[in-house]
């Protein structure tokens, strides 16, 4: 990782890129997403504590459990397939939350990183193409984006369970 | 999603009024607060390190050399929006910019290569298009291995290969569905 900051830096200055004033632009960047991501990890962290402290999950664990290991899928990462396609900050939180549960070197830590970094937030997606260009919604794009979401998921827990499992 | 949000703490409370134990939940409430707050400087500093790259090599013109090498690829993937100089440019620009990271600058040339599309009247490229922006093609994984760095992970971008395994099957399956539901034309 050092060599593609090394050679991001290179390539900058080759250009005549301003690389310190580039760097502390990138570095803003960062600082305002992690702002703009702050206030769902401060709701949504809080929301898996309490949900855990009230046992619930053991119950709800225990009726869908069967479904869950028929997909081969762990349970604990339901929550994040729900939240993914819908809010981007909020799949970031609910990630976060459960690798930092489980470890990030733990099959649920992986699984969720790995579900996390294969997708996109679909339906902010396909909101902002089709209304920023406007362009009417035939009917197709969203479920078929759905549908490699699902693909993206199941597929994500199959191949760390293979890896890491 | 703020659906989901709202039924977790009101049915957590609920039950945990309905057990007595609604101390512990006060307690949990602040747990939880305490750690996102403690977790947020670390996703800070990672965040930051891949944003200063990914601005390097935004300025550094990575991203429209990724973008003619894309080109060929584009042509089979989008017959009748390619053979629209603007729309391609706009394309690949798109393309090349998602498999950098660089949402930013992946959002607006998505939109003026979705109106392009349009204008051709070539529905099924549109469709193909979204859906390609709805499934990952970012070439590494910055935010998920922040996190996992940010929580101490000995090699954060160690799930890479299983990302590009799992974005390349999604896609496929997107791909695949905007097909079958055009009819099978193209």
């Amino acid at each position: 990782m050092p060599l593609l900051v090394l050679g991001a830096i290179l390539t900058a200055a080759a250009r005549g890129t301003d690389v310190y004033e580039a760097m502390t632009a990138g570095a803003k960047k960062g600082l305002l997403l992690t702002w703009s991501i702050l206030p769902s990890l401060l709701v949504i962290f809080p929301a898996l504590r309490l949900l855990r402290a009230s046992g619930l999950p053991e119950l709800l664990g225990q009726v869908l459990q069967p479904l869950f290991t028929l997909l081969g899928v762990p349970e604990e990462t339901g929550i994040l397939m729900l939240l993914r396609p819908l809010s981007g900050s909020g799949a970031l939180a609910e990630a976060s939350e459960l690798i930092q549960r489980h470890g990030p070197d733990s099959l649920i830590g992986r699984t969720a990183a790995v579900m996390l970094g294969s997708s996109e937030t679909s339906f902010y997606v396909i909101a902002v193409y089709f209304s920023a260009a406007g362009v009417k919604h035939d009917g197709r794009a969203l479920p078929a984006a759905l549908l490699a979401d699902l693909v993206c998921f199941l597929s994500s827990a199959w191949i760390c369970r293979l890896l890491w499992g | 999603m703020s659906f989901a949000i709202i039924s977790i703490y009101f049915v957590s409370i609920f039950a945990a009024f309905l057990q007595g134990e609604t101390a512990a939940a006060g307690a949990a409430v602040l747990e939880g607060t305490r750690e996102a707050l403690r977790f947020a400087p670390e996703l800070a500093a990672a965040l930051c390190l891949w944003s200063a790259a990914g601005e390097l090599l935004e300025r550094g013109g990575a991203a429209e050399a990724l973008s003619r090498l894309l080109r060929p690829f584009l042509r089979l993937l989008f017959p009748r929006g390619a053979r629209d100089a603007e729309t391609l440019a706009a394309l690949s620009e798109n393309l090349g910019a998602n498999m950098l990271g660089l949402g930013n600058a992946a959002t607006p040339a998505g939109i003026r290569a979705v109106r392009g599309l349009q204008r051709l009247g070539a529905r099924f490229e549109l469709n193909t298009l979204v859906v390609l922006n709805t499934a990952s093609v970012q070439l590494l994984p910055t935010t998920a291995a922040s996190i996992r760095g940010a929580l101490g992970s000995r090699s954060p971008f160690d799930i890479t290969p299983a990302v590009w395994i799992s974005s390349a099957l999604a896609l496929a399956a997107g791909l695949t569905a905007v097909h079958i539901l055009n009819g099978g034309r193209s």
